[in-house]
């Protein structure tokens, strides 16, 4: 068993946990690689199937390619998806690219309260209709108690302290000084009331196996990683007025394995381009405990 | 970072007392190896200028806010890195007594550990803490590593000092020390490579003793172990595939292997191992998550242990004496009630016993305390609620250690030390024996099941009041006759004096007649049918012993009236309590509940 081989098997065993042991779940989608492989991941673990639904948080601002392709994949997958959006900071226009907010307060409501929101059934539940292709109000109001996400230890600090399954408070808080022991493969699968329980597979991974995987398992990503001839990709995806492409050729997955091997990304960090994570040392970490993904 | 194909790759935990340097090693380490990303080191250490703090190497690690205000690490971290040899996952463990929980979780995934050991403090409570607590997590390969040698001038005298004492205390725990190294975090001496500041020391640095570290043992040469994590059928999804999902913990699974299950005995041969979206193959090893197919079908269900006919059975018990640690804040003592998960199994737990406890600071054991107090280690008995399969963990780590929660949180571990003797022992061997020798026809249950629209079940009436407890046993029958299901009244007397009339007259048959109804029971439930029993003021035991032999979650058991009164008829825990008057009252309740549990559909 090789590497990919140990990270894959490891990666499924922990979403058939919590498909197993937490009852309402979900997996957020962000269109981006690695919860793209996360659902490829997922599409093996069930043989073909995957089910609980995908949740998508829309901040308005996403690249429009991304809408979609996730779109696409759904109705190709038949997935369960659902769309979770802050309607009332759209409509208040109190978002950072209207000039209103600061980047980091953005985040906050366009992602962190959306999602809140969504989990727990208090805000916008748009699910994808497979017989129209189009989407609407979701009647159920059942909150979701266990969340999959697909973040990576290694792709910044706070995230390098996550646990497996990790518990969120009713607040959807973040206590990162009294978590949960982790051990021999046993994971926090009881809960108070109100709680709910993030669920990392992909902790394990770095960037530059997130993409030999999808390479190896001709995994369908988003158009907008490749160069598509301007000399110029996305490293990492995130809300058009905050995330920027990067000088680069790579037309593949095997290419980009090979940039951040051995070419110009070796030594580069792969958020570099978001603009959120410059402003204040920690903000991540903050916005994290606060509910972020 | 980048990783090849086949390399080698090996968990390390670092491990320590506060304050003696265990994450600045390991920013040296990753500095030293060129493994930081670029401009990291200038990150951090620019941060440090602006907050006139002097740099240290730990800052590179502890990355978070929190940690740097408070000076300790507080959870694991995990950082990657590599040498020419292979990959290594570093967990960065903290040395802070409060957080000696994130430690085992971080011991728990390593199978090597670096123990580090501050050159003018010399060993203290934490390292021992430590040095126990890695022996009890069944870690057997450390290399312990004395830093700041700086501090003391580089003296080998004192170096020899520590070594010794710290070697003799890894030595009555049973770990041999693979080396012992005298470095300096902060001049980087003898990291990655030798100093000349230690012209005495001839041994390997840092980077050396990681690369000698045994590479993990070969799981797939211990017998099969598979514990069944679920069984899926999406019907819904137009799928009619039943597949059994599980995570190979040792052995190797090959198509048309006789797998047998575990504590129930049902045994089958493997049809498929299916694959997405790649075809079937042939056979997965150790490690692999897969999922398969039967040729026959059994009903198996999550907790159960899939082993392979012919190869060593594991233990089968509800009782096991185990080296137990803890880290819950309230005590672990017996008569209170705790969950035990072992593999994918789940069961309520008690502690029967406490028969020693070691201080794990101090090694000295404490007898007769009766309940094991936080950060403590003990040999304990603990009974379960019901029998599941596992291994001593000499034989098998894997099958062989748990978890105890109590309330809702992971609360402590231990290591199966052998399997004791429970009340259910001797009927638990027939039932495996008989579900290996089952003979089973062409048309399966589930089949026959779904022509009736039902699941095979044992409902089993009881309640002190005699006129109703029959009377609405009997309705029940009829009202899922009239429902067109394959239901029948089977009432204890009808097997005394046909069945069991070999035993009437002799003493202590009632566990006997029991054991032979629910034999009875088991055969008509495989023909799918639903049965309706009544039995007066049924006791725990009792019912213990119709769900040894049949499916425990087919069994279900209703009390009608008020409970109360006599203990010995009261310790019954029914699946629903009825207190309705009349009959029809029961009736509704009753097949309100056999249709939640998905025992009647349509």
């Amino acid at each position: 068993m090789d590497h990919l081989e140990r990270l894959e098997n490891r990666s499924i065993h922990l979403l058939r946990e919590a498909y197993s042991c937490i009852p309402n779940l979900a997996m957020l989608w962000s269109i981006g690689k690695d919860s793209t492989a996360l659902l490829h991941l997922a599409r093996k673990a069930f043989f073909g199937h995957v089910p609980f639904p995908l949740i998508h948080i829309d901040t308005n601002y996403k690249i429009p390619e991304m809408t979609a392709y996730r779109d696409r994949l759904a109705l190709e997958w038949k997935l369960t998806m659902i769309v979770g959006r802050n309607d009332a900071a759209l409509a208040q226009k109190r978002t950072f690219p209207d000039g209103a907010v600061d980047r980091i307060t953005c985040c906050r409501l366009l992602k962190t309260q959306a999602l809140k929101d969504v989990l727990s059934g208090q805000g916008l539940r748009l699910k994808l209709n497979h017989s129209t292709g189009g989407y609407e109000p979701d009647p159920s109001r059942e909150p979701y108690t266990g969340v999959i996400a697909g973040i990576r230890a290694d792709e910044e600090g706070s995230r390098s302290k996550e646990r497996y399954f990790s518990p969120r408070d009713t607040e959807s808080r973040w206590d990162l000084g009294d978590q949960p022991p982790e051990f021999w493969d046993q994971y926090k699968t009881d809960f108070a009331p109100g709680t709910h329980v993030r669920i990392h597979p992909l902790l394990d991974w770095r960037e530059v196996d997130v993409w030999e995987y999808i390479d190896r398992e001709a995994v369908p990503t988003v158009s907008l990683y490749y160069d598509q001839g301007e000399g110029r990709r996305y490293r990492s995806l995130g809300c058009h007025p905050c995330t920027s492409p990067v000088e680069s050729t790579a037309r593949t997955p095997k290419e980009i394995v090979a940039e951040l091997r051995t070419g110009k990304f070796k030594d580069i960090a792969e958020r570099s381009g978001r603009a959120q994570d410059l402003e204040d040392r920690g903000t991540l970490e903050e916005l994290r405990r606060d509910g972020y993904m | 970072m980048a990783v090849e194909k086949g390399r080698e790759s090996l968990r390390v935990v670092m491990a320590g007392h506060v304050d003696h340097g265990k994450t600045s090693l390991v920013g040296r380490l990753l500095a030293d190896t060129l493994s930081l990303p670029k401009g990291k080191l200038e990150q951090v250490k620019a941060f440090c200028e602006r907050n006139a703090r002097p740099f240290e190497y730990a800052f590179l690690i502890d990355a978070l806010k929190d940690e740097q205000s408070q000076g300790i690490t507080i959870d694991v971290a995990r950082i990657f890195f590599k040498t020419t040899a292979r990959d290594y996952l570093l967990l960065d463990a903290p040395g802070h007594v409060e957080f000696l929980k994130s430690m085992v979780s971080g011991a728990a995934h390593a199978s090597a550990a670096l123990l580090v050991v501050d050159a003018e403090e010399g060993v203290r409570e934490n390292t021992q803490r430590h040095g126990t607590m890695l022996s009890m997590l069944g870690i057997r390969h450390v290399a312990v590593v004395v830093n700041k040698m700086d501090r003391v001038s580089f003296r080998e005298d004192r170096f020899l000092a520590i070594s010794e004492e710290i070697s003799a205390f890894l030595r009555r725990l049973g770990l041999e020390p693979a080396s012992v190294i005298p470095i300096s975090a902060r001049e980087g001496s003898n990291i990655t490579a030798r100093s000349e500041l230690l012209p005495w020391y001839d041994g390997p640095t840092v980077l050396e003793a990681l690369d000698r570290f045994p590479a993990e043992p070969p799981l797939e040469k211990l017998p099969l172990r598979l514990p069944v994590q679920d069984v899926y059928r999406f019907t819904a999804l137009g799928d009619q595939r039943r597949i059994i999902a599980g995570t190979i913990a040792s052995g190797i699974l090959r198509l048309g292997d006789e797998v047998v299950f575990y504590p129930s005995g049902k045994s089958s041969r493997v049809a498929t191992i299916e694959g997405f979206p790649k075809p079937p193959v042939g056979a997965a090893r150790a490690g692999a998550a897969v999922g398969f197919t039967l040729r026959e079908q059994v009903y198996v269900r999550r907790g159960e242990l899939a082993v392979k006919r012919g190869q060593t059975p594991p233990q089968t018990s509800s009782r096991l004496r185990a080296s137990v640690f803890w880290l819950g804040k309230a005590p672990l003592e017996p008569g209170r009630d705790y969950v035990l998960k072992l593999g994918t199994a789940r069961v309520p737990a008690r502690v029967e016993s406490v028969q020693r406890v070691i201080d794990t600071s101090t090694l000295r054991v404490l007898e007769g305390r009766g309940r094991v107090e936080r950060h403590e280690a003990a040999e304990c008995v603990l009974a379960m609620s019901a029998a599941i399969a596992f291994d001593r963990a000499e034989d098998n780590v894997l099958t062989g250690r748990f978890v105890i929660v109590d309330g809702t949180e992971i609360r402590g571990g231990g290591l199966v030390l052998e399997s004791l003797p429970d009340a259910g022992s001797r009927q638990r061997e027939r039932v495996i024996l008989r579900n290996i020798k089952w003979q089973k026809g062409l048309v399966p249950r589930e089949q026959r099941e779904a022509r009736f629209a039902q699941k095979a079940a044992l409902v089993m009436v009881s309640g002190r009041d005699d006129g109703l407890r029959k009377a609405a046993a009997r309705a029940l029958e009829e009202e899922l006759y009239r429902q067109g299901r394959l239901v029948y009244f089977l009432g204890i007397g009808s097997l005394l004096y046909g069945v069991g009339a070999d035993i009437r007259g002799t003493a202590e048959n009632h566990e006997e007649d029991f054991r032979r109804f629910s034999e009875v029971a088991h055969i008509l439930m495989d023909s799918g049918m639903i049965l309706v029993s009544t039995a007066a003021e049924l006791s725990q035991a009792d019912w213990d012993i119709v769900c040894n032999a049949v499916e425990p979650d087919r069994a279900v058991a209703v009390w009608v009236g008020q409970k109360g009164g006599r203990e010995e008829s009261t310790n019954l825990k029914p699946d629903l309590l009825v207190c309705a008057q009349d009959k029809a009252g029961v009736v509704a309740q009753v097949v309100a509940l056999l249709r939640a549990k998905g025992i009647l559909s349509a």
